[in-house]
């Protein structure tokens, strides 16, 4: 994991189906990933279930990001006026590199060769981590589970539980072997003390510190952020030095917008009515925070994105993970085997968009389409839709073996005439006989073979309904 | 009411004992049942793979048969809600056979008796894109005898998903392997749904593993005689 995909350059990501069979395999991953998804998920139920105006909530929210994004030039340049005025720097960063090297410099400036980091999703997709590291700056992840993958050199698997992959024991363990000694247990409550212990004396030697942003308020500059431990509050306050990097999307018009998301995102994340902690700040305040401030305004193919009048809708997410929690797929799979750090529905759409259909052929067809995803999304982002956009797309890019393009149109042929289509069917009849058990197929060649090996099919009826019909007449 | 009958692909040739039932039931309710020979597939199976091209044509094809019926009827919620996404036209005129039952025809007891612990999957499409609702549980209620039990976890989808099922079989599988557990941990010895294509999933997999349980769609439950 590199550059918030694994694999480096332009390489495709490993094959979804392949990645995903792995994990099926870890029978401890499994049980994690149900436990945890299944937990939120009720959590999360219940208390949608206590506001009467959920639905409208969700239409605001995406009829708001819908203006955004039809006229995030004019926001972003607010935006840029009211962070200056406010006493902050704007800097504009057209691809990762360029944001990485910004916050190097900045670092370099003040002489700082450690600083902190709130978790933050944008930050990972960029790499900030290893450029940094690379220009001889190390970043302490703060959040707790980020801060347990980056002590075990691992990465995040879930947008908003990182490390939901893992359990206590296995954190004990890691623990023991970096940051606590050898008598820490695996109650949560040691845990946590041991990471706190070592996060107090990051936070008060900081002299600079690295934030991402849930929103950021185009008419009054404002960023905001929102979180669980107080890590973020610690890292935006104490620190000299403030770097805050935004993607383009993640502008509301006003404040009274947050609103709207405030009510939505924590109910959707976490299911919490609020979350413990949420941090706005306007620019800088003398003697109060940092006493110098900048905001990193990411593109990173975001404008690509914005250019797909379908696919656009994915530029909305506001990073709640419902959509991981209540997908069949990921709920079994976990988030590794999308390969990216945007996994579940929200990463099946937005990793092809961001990095290319190309990277990602695999990831829009990494769902059954049932729709649960679409269901649960706060800003109402009609993935489905968006995945067979995509998969359109794909399959136009010449993705598909080319035995399926060949059995597509073949069907299509036998499907586009009564005839071919009846002749279809008795040609079939005659050439399943081999295959037939007792009135089922259990084995069959490739590709079938992949629904024989698991599962028995039902053949073509001796008597087609519309031989039925026929001979009733 | 004379209705038309869209019997989809799979329907036509995998399951056609649904299409049976299906005539049967309207019929015996004093409907008339046409069938237009021309029909095929809607192309469901080609929109959902990312074939867009023939995935339109098949659409249009759908369209020319079809488009001179008031009312039409389908025993798959899926192709149905898939025809009326691509064309709202249809809204109002194409039905799943529960949708066009208790909500268009305003029936609930159809006069089936059915004496089996039944439980219900109510499947993905036909409660999110379809939006079918319950009638097919108030369907089954009315059906005498029928022991009708609830399925834990029933909104969870069976893993079919159309191409899915093959290219990610291994997922697939295990999403089915979940849902037959729910449906075995019932009790019950009938499964039964709108959609023949999730039938095949559940059912596969239920034949696999020799559990005692048959998939049978709604229609077939339906048609059972209380005077037979």
């Amino acid at each position: 994991m590199s550059a918030g995909v694994v694999g480096d350059g332009s390489a495709p990501l490993p094959p979804f189906p392949a990645a995903a069979r792995e994990a099926l395999g870890d029978a401890q991953l499994r049980a994690n990933l149900g436990n945890a998804t299944h937990t939120i998920r009720e959590k999360r139920n219940r208390v949608v279930a206590e506001l009467a105006d959920w639905e409208q909530l969700r239409a605001a929210a995406s009829a708001i990001k819908a203006d955004v994004l039809a006229h995030l030039e004019r926001y972003l340049l607010q935006f840029e006026q009211a962070v200056s005025d406010a006493g902050g720097v704007v800097h504009w960063a057209a691809d990762a590199a360029q944001a990485n090297q910004i916050v190097l410099d900045v670092a370099r400036a003040h002489q700082v060769t450690e600083l902190v980091k709130v978790k933050s999703l944008t930050t990972d997709e960029i790499g900030l981590n290893a450029a940094l590291a690379a220009g001889g700056v190390h970043a302490v992840e703060t959040d707790l589970a980020e801060l347990i993958l980056q002590l075990d050199g691992d990465w995040s698997s879930h947008i908003l539980v990182p490390a939901i992959h893992l359990n206590r024991t296995e954190i004990r363990d890691l623990f023991r072997r970096t940051i606590a000694d050898q008598s820490v247990s695996d109650d949560p409550r040691e845990l946590a003390e041991a990471a706190r212990r070592y996060l107090r004396q990051k936070f008060l030697t900081a002299q600079m510190a690295v934030s991402g942003a849930n929103f950021a308020v185009a008419d009054s500059g404002t960023v905001c952020v929102v979180e669980s431990e107080g890590n973020g509050r610690m890292c935006t306050t104490l620190p000299a030095v403030l770097v805050t990097i935004v993607g383009i999307e993640k502008l509301v018009p006003s404040f009274a917008d947050l609103e709207v998301f405030l009510q939505l995102l924590p109910r959707s994340a976490t299911g919490e009515r609020m979350n413990p902690y949420t941090s706005l700040w306007t620019g800088m305040t003398p003697g109060d925070g940092p006493s110098e401030f900048h905001v990193i305004l990411l593109d990173a193919g975001r404008t690509r994105v914005l250019a797909d009048e379908v696919g656009r809708q994915a530029l909305h997410c506001i990073r709640c993970s419902a959509c991981l929690n209540v997908c069949p797929v990921y709920s079994r799979t976990g988030g590794h085997a999308y390969g990216s750090i945007y996994p579940g529905p929200i990463g099946a759409i937005l990793t092809p968009q961001l990095y290319g259909i190309e990277r990602a052929p695999t990831l829009p067809f990494a769902s059954s389409l049932c729709g649960a995803c679409y269901e649960v999304c706060p800003v109402a982002i009609d993935i489905p839709s968006v995945l067979l956009h995509l998969r359109a797309k794909a399959v136009a890019a010449g993705v598909a073996k080319p035995s399926e393009r060949v059995a597509m149109a073949t069907f299509g042929w036998l499907f586009g005439s009564r005839r071919r289509f009846s002749a279809a069917a008795r040609l079939g009849r005659l050439g399943q006989r081999p295959f037939l058990r007792r009135g089922r197929i259990v084995k069959l060649p490739a590709p079938l073979s992949a629904w024989t090996r698991s599962r028995n099919l039902r053949p073509l009826a001796d008597e087609s309904f519309r031989e039925w019909w026929e001979r009733r007449r | 009411v004379r209705v038309a009958l869209f019997i989809t692909c799979i329907g036509d040739t995998v399951t056609p004992e649904v299409g049976r039932a299906t005539v049967s039931v309207l019929e015996r309710l004093g409907h008339e049942v046409v069938f237009p020979p021309e029909q095929t597939c809607c192309g469901q199976m080609h929109v959902n793979s990312g074939y867009r091209p023939g995935a339109d044509r098949l659409a249009a094809r759908f369209m020319e048969v079809f488009g001179g019926f008031e009312v039409i009827v389908s025993p798959s919620s899926s192709c149905v809600g898939t025809m009326r996404e691509l064309y709202p036209e249809l809204r109002g005129r194409l039905f799943e056979l529960s949708e066009l039952l208790v909500g268009r025809l305003g029936v609930t007891d159809v006069g089936a008796r059915f004496a089996e612990r039944v439980v219900y999957h109510p499947t993905c499409h036909s409660l999110r894109v379809t939006g079918v609702g319950d009638g097919p549980l108030a369907l089954l209620r009315a059906v005498a005898d029928l022991d009708l039990v609830e399925l834990p976890d029933a909104r969870e989808c069976c893993g079919f998903g159309g191409t899915f099922a093959i290219k990610n079989a291994d997922t697939s599988t295990a999403m089915a392997i979940d849902k037959c557990a729910a449906i075995v941990a019932t009790g019950a010895s009938v499964v039964t749904a709108v959609d023949s294509s999730c039938l095949l999933q559940i059912g596969g997999r239920l034949s696999r593993e020799g559990a005692p349980v048959r998939a049978m769609h709604l229609a077939e439950i339906l048609a059972q005689d209380a005077s037979g």
